[in-house]
């Protein structure tokens, strides 16, 4: 599984790096105001001693510690998502309909974006310490994730829009055909799923809302960075295992798909065809 | 091009259920690693709350639901 093996290793690393960038990010965006958030938690903690159960009090890790936590759980979350990617990036390579690796892997990296952060993003806003009812965690995260899973549903159905209106339309009928896609699936899905009211009456409205745009960004940085260090590593180098120098950037394509993908040819044609079919 | 070659015996692995078995198993560890930074409560990793408390600042500003 050579080419599986190698395109995986390439999405790890550029989830590592960009994990590491978002971290750092999240740092000096992020923990000023998680700082904030706790010094209300731990006072409202303490003027209301009957519902002191939460575990930032146990000291089970000093601030410092979160603080250094804080590159591991963004190292290591980007290296998941890098490899998901990559994952991703060699199951649905010959259905992304360009010669381009690169493009390829941004497109991939931006459909994440949209669909497995921005989309939840929306509906359940991240929440600094200090906000959130302990007894919904469980109704939360499953909401949460399955809203993940409903929002990469939704940039599916806008492929599936684009890909419905001929491909000699006008650009912008087949862009509308994408959005309205997207739009459906993540309107049903924003009904359906539950609404959480959580945040106390008297939290600061500045303070939450800086969170967000931090936790936000993070995310952002996270995806743009594993975006562009993907693409950059899958077309910077084949790493010479097969030799030859001048390799171009469609050199991943054409060994993973057989063949240039061509603009009229169906998924079938290609799927049925190992061998390259042009010279 | 020297990829007239690699691509007849990589192009097949791109499609057969070798590949796509390979390919669980790396999302199941994936997702798994993913768990462990955003989810777990201590019950997987059986390390009380340490990793959950390490990781935390992470997980509130990646926005995972926390608590």
């Amino acid at each position: 599984m050579p080419t599986f093996l190698s395109v995986l290793l390439r999405g790890l690393l550029a989830g590592l790096v960009a994990g590491l960038i978002a971290g750092t990010f999240a740092y000096f965006a992020g923990e000023p105001r998680i700082d904030a958030a706790i010094t209300i938690e731990e006072q409202a903690t303490h003027s209301e001693p009957g519902t002191g159960e939460d575990h930032h009090e146990d000291e089970l890790v000093s601030r410092n510690g979160q603080r250094a936590g804080l590159f591991l759980a963004t190292g290591l979350f980007g290296v998941a998502m890098g490899g998901l990617l990559a994952t991703a990036y060699v199951l649905l390579r010959r259905r992304l309909r360009t010669a381009d690796d690169g493009r390829a892997a941004l497109l991939l990296a931006g459909g994440a974006l949209l669909g497995a952060v921005v989309v939840p993003f929306l509906k359940y806003p991240a929440n600094p310490p200090a906000v959130g009812n302990p007894d919904t965690i469980n109704q939360r995260t499953g909401s949460y994730l399955l809203l993940v899973v409903l929002g990469l549903v939704a940039v599916w159905a806008a492929a599936l829009g684009y890909r419905a209106v001929r491909p000699d339309a006008p650009e912008w009928q087949r862009g509308a055909a994408a959005v309205g896609g997207f739009l459906l699936v993540t309107a049903v899905s924003y009904i359906v799923l539950p609404t959480f009211h959580e945040v106390p009456e008297d939290f600061p409205a500045t303070l939450l809302w800086n969170f967000r745009l931090a936790s936000l960004g993070t995310q952002v940085v996270l995806w743009t960075g594993i975006g562009l260090l993907f693409a950059a590593l899958l077309t910077w180098s084949g790493g010479g295992r097969s030799g030859g120098g001048g390799r171009d950037r469609r050199q991943v394509a054409d060994r993973l798909a057989g063949s240039a993908d061509g603009p009229g040819e169906t998924d079938e044609a290609r799927n049925g065809v190992d061998a390259p079919v042009r010279p | 091009m020297s990829s007239s070659t690699p691509a007849r015996t990589l192009a097949h692995p791109a499609i057969s259920a070798r590949l796509l078995w390979v390919a669980l198993a790396v999302v199941a560890a994936l997702s798994l690693l993913t768990y462990l930074v955003a989810f777990d409560q201590g019950a997987v990793s059986q390390s009380g709350m340490y990793l959950h408390e390490l990781m935390h600042d992470g997980r509130h500003l990646l926005g995972v639901p926390c608590h």
